[in-house]
């Protein structure tokens, strides 16, 4: 009996530190969107939107930083895609029990996880150096190569859930692989694949690492993609540790900004990921 | 009819090369991934080798940090990337194994979804906003809670108390860890559910059929199954830590000396690329901010790869 109870309160007390762990982790999540919307929501107005970066001092807006994110993050998107989309259709689709199949796939899981300052750094030596100048092109290529691998393991996973009878019916039906792949396939997986994309730009929207060396970032409004270009995690990252109130408060507005934007992205993709007729 | 063969004589050929080129085009973009890593590792390499040249490996151990008689060591750098990560990972590693534990054996099927989902969102904030956050709000609330508890508590204890030494400034290399702790929570976590999901139903029901508690299921008959697995999801997470930016560079302080204290500023590679890379001038800098990019990429890569290996070996065991 005396062991019973024992067993008994270890399992009640494990349980309790679960629940407890459990309670952390979304205590962590909640105070982090407590602050921001409550301190974000402050600088939130139409100037934000309408105006530039101001020097310390006065009053300004983000949007040169919101141009930018919101070009070099849909050109990195559109570099990235197609890359990944064609890279994962090579792994389903041609090469998913060969060794070099293999090879890809650990690489880009590696690459999956590789720290994003290092692919800044990797983007500085390839393009800032022989350019001689930071610019927003760089940092669109440093983003896309973010997105390339997150789109070549999703696309991949999507592909593999669509059934080879389909593939087979189709093929018996006399259409050459491609037209397999393209109509059948990719018809098939789309949802998917969507999901994947959407993520991929979740991830990039808020990447800050990759950008420090490569777009910089710009006091003004500029188009110049041949220039350093504002961003809004680089602004926040320079006016949030800047000792200026009027600047730490635009950092946070800006926070709340892309933190909106990325759980609406990821809300979102979870809904696509729903309506596909494969997964779960 | 001649007019259907005449279309098929025509057409044949032109699938066949349709057919070679669409082939080729996903291999050309499958080895542009392969590409892509070689391309970081002969970049940072290429960048890397004069700073290697002139220190030689006195570099691994030496502190100096002075741009301008341009000597550097990169220990500090090293030791605060080890340390901060090692701190996350004693502190995230039992949340997250205690979050998996309630998500896949003790919550109910309703609020399944949403718990997973709250720890999936949490894991797509990005760092810039945890760095913010720590630095506004979770620094200043260690200064005035758990630093001033530990020096009185701990900093009281010989020996020990030398890594609780100091005043309470809030930002050092224990905020950082604790952040970074915050951080890889999730990832972890969504990994041990996974490879926690792959041991069969009929394991654990025969173990729930003998009497075995929960607890006792998980770590006699989950555990031992899944080890190799948790351990991957934990190398995993401390792969991200190696690396994670942002979040480290509002909180870290940045201070290019190694102390015993916990609570003292300090910096990571990736904190100090972040810092001062765009400032940086002359060849010698330049060059050893790449040799500590260098060494953080080494590092990360071999956690990595035992990571994805483990995770592997309990993929092939699960599916025989």
């Amino acid at each position: 009996m005396n062991l019973y109870a024992r067993r008994r309160s270890t399992n009640t007390l494990v349980l309790a530190l679960s629940l407890g762990a459990t309670a952390i982790g979304v205590i962590a999540l909640a105070a982090i969107l407590w602050t921001l919307i409550g301190e974000g929501i402050a600088g939130m107005s139409l100037a934000l939107f309408t105006q530039t970066t101001p020097p310390p001092g006065s009053k300004g807006g983000l949007m040169n930083a919101i141009y930018g994110s919101l070009i070099m993050t849909g050109l990195a998107t559109l570099i990235g895609t197609p890359v990944g989309i064609l890279a994962g259709t090579y792994l389903s689709e041609y090469a998913r029990h060969n060794k070099l199949g293999e090879v890809v796939r650990f690489i880009n899981d590696l690459l999956l996880s590789a720290p994003s300052i290092i692919i800044g750094l990797f983007v500085y030596e390839l393009m800032v150096v022989r350019m001689g100048h930071f610019s927003a092109w760089a940092g669109s290529v440093a983003l896309a190569i973010i997105v390339i691998p997150v789109v070549v393991r999703t696309s991949e996973n999507m592909l593999n859930l669509v059934p080879i009878a389909l593939r087979e019916a189709a093929a018996a039906l006399g259409a050459p692989k491609w037209k397999v792949v393209v109509m059948v396939s990719y018809r098939a997986a789309l949802q998917g694949m969507i999901t994947g994309v959407m993520l991929a730009v979740a991830r990039i929207a808020g990447e800050t690492a990759p950008l420090l060396f490569t777009a910089l970032n710009n006091q003004f409004f500029s188009t110049n993609m041949n220039a350093p270009m504002a961003n809004l995690p680089v602004v926040i990252f320079q006016f949030a540790l800047s000792p200026y109130t009027d600047w730490q408060s635009l950092a946070l507005a800006g926070a709340l900004l892309i933190t909106i934007a990325i759980l609406i992205l990821n809300i979102l993709a979870r809904m696509v990921a729903s309506w596909s007729s494969f997964t779960k | 009819m001649a007019d259907i063969a005449l279309k098929e004589t025509r057409g044949k050929p032109f699938q066949n090369l349709f057919d070679r080129v669409f082939h080729g085009t996903t291999w050309f973009f499958a080895m542009l991934v392969l590409a892509i890593l070689g391309g970081v590792i002969v970049s940072l390499l290429d960048g890397a080798i004069p700073a290697f040249r002139t220190f030689g490996w006195n570099f691994l151990v030496t502190s100096n940090w002075n741009p301008v008689t341009e000597k550097f060591g990169a220990l500090p750098a090293i030791y605060g990337t080890l340390v901060t990560s090692a701190i996350a990972m004693v502190v995230a590693v039992p949340i997250a194994f205690g979050i998996t534990i309630f998500i896949t054996e003790l919550c109910p099927p309703w609020l399944k979804r949403s718990l997973s989902t709250a720890i999936e969102l949490l894991a797509a904030v990005p760092s810039i906003i945890y760095g913010i956050w720590g630095l506004f709000v979770f620094a200043p609330f260690l200064q005035e809670t758990l630093q001033p508890l530990l020096i009185e508590t701990l900093g009281e204890i010989p020996v020990i108390g030398a890594l609780f030494d100091g005043p309470p400034l809030g930002i050092g290399i224990l905020t950082a860890g604790l952040i970074l702790a915050i951080m890889v929570l999730p990832f972890i976590s969504a990994v041990m559910r996974d490879v926690f999901e792959t041991v069969p139903p009929m394991l654990k029901e025969s173990a729930y059929g003998l009497g075995c508690t929960t607890w006792e299921v998980v770590w006699n008959v989950v555990l031992p199954f899944t080890r190799v697995g948790v351990i991957g999801a934990v190398m995993l997470g401390l792969g991200r830590a190696l690396g994670e930016t942002m979040a480290v560079t509002f909180v870290i302080g940045n201070a290019h000396r190694i102390k015993a204290s916990l609570l003292a500023p300090g910096t990571t590679i990736s904190a100090t690329l972040a810092n001062e890379f765009t400032e940086a001038t002359g060849e010698a800098y330049i060059s050893t901010l790449f040799a500590i990019g260098f060494i953080l990429f080494v590092i990360t890569l071999m956690v990595l790869v035992v990571a994805k290996l483990m995770l592997m070996r309990l993929q092939k065991q699960a599916g025989n």
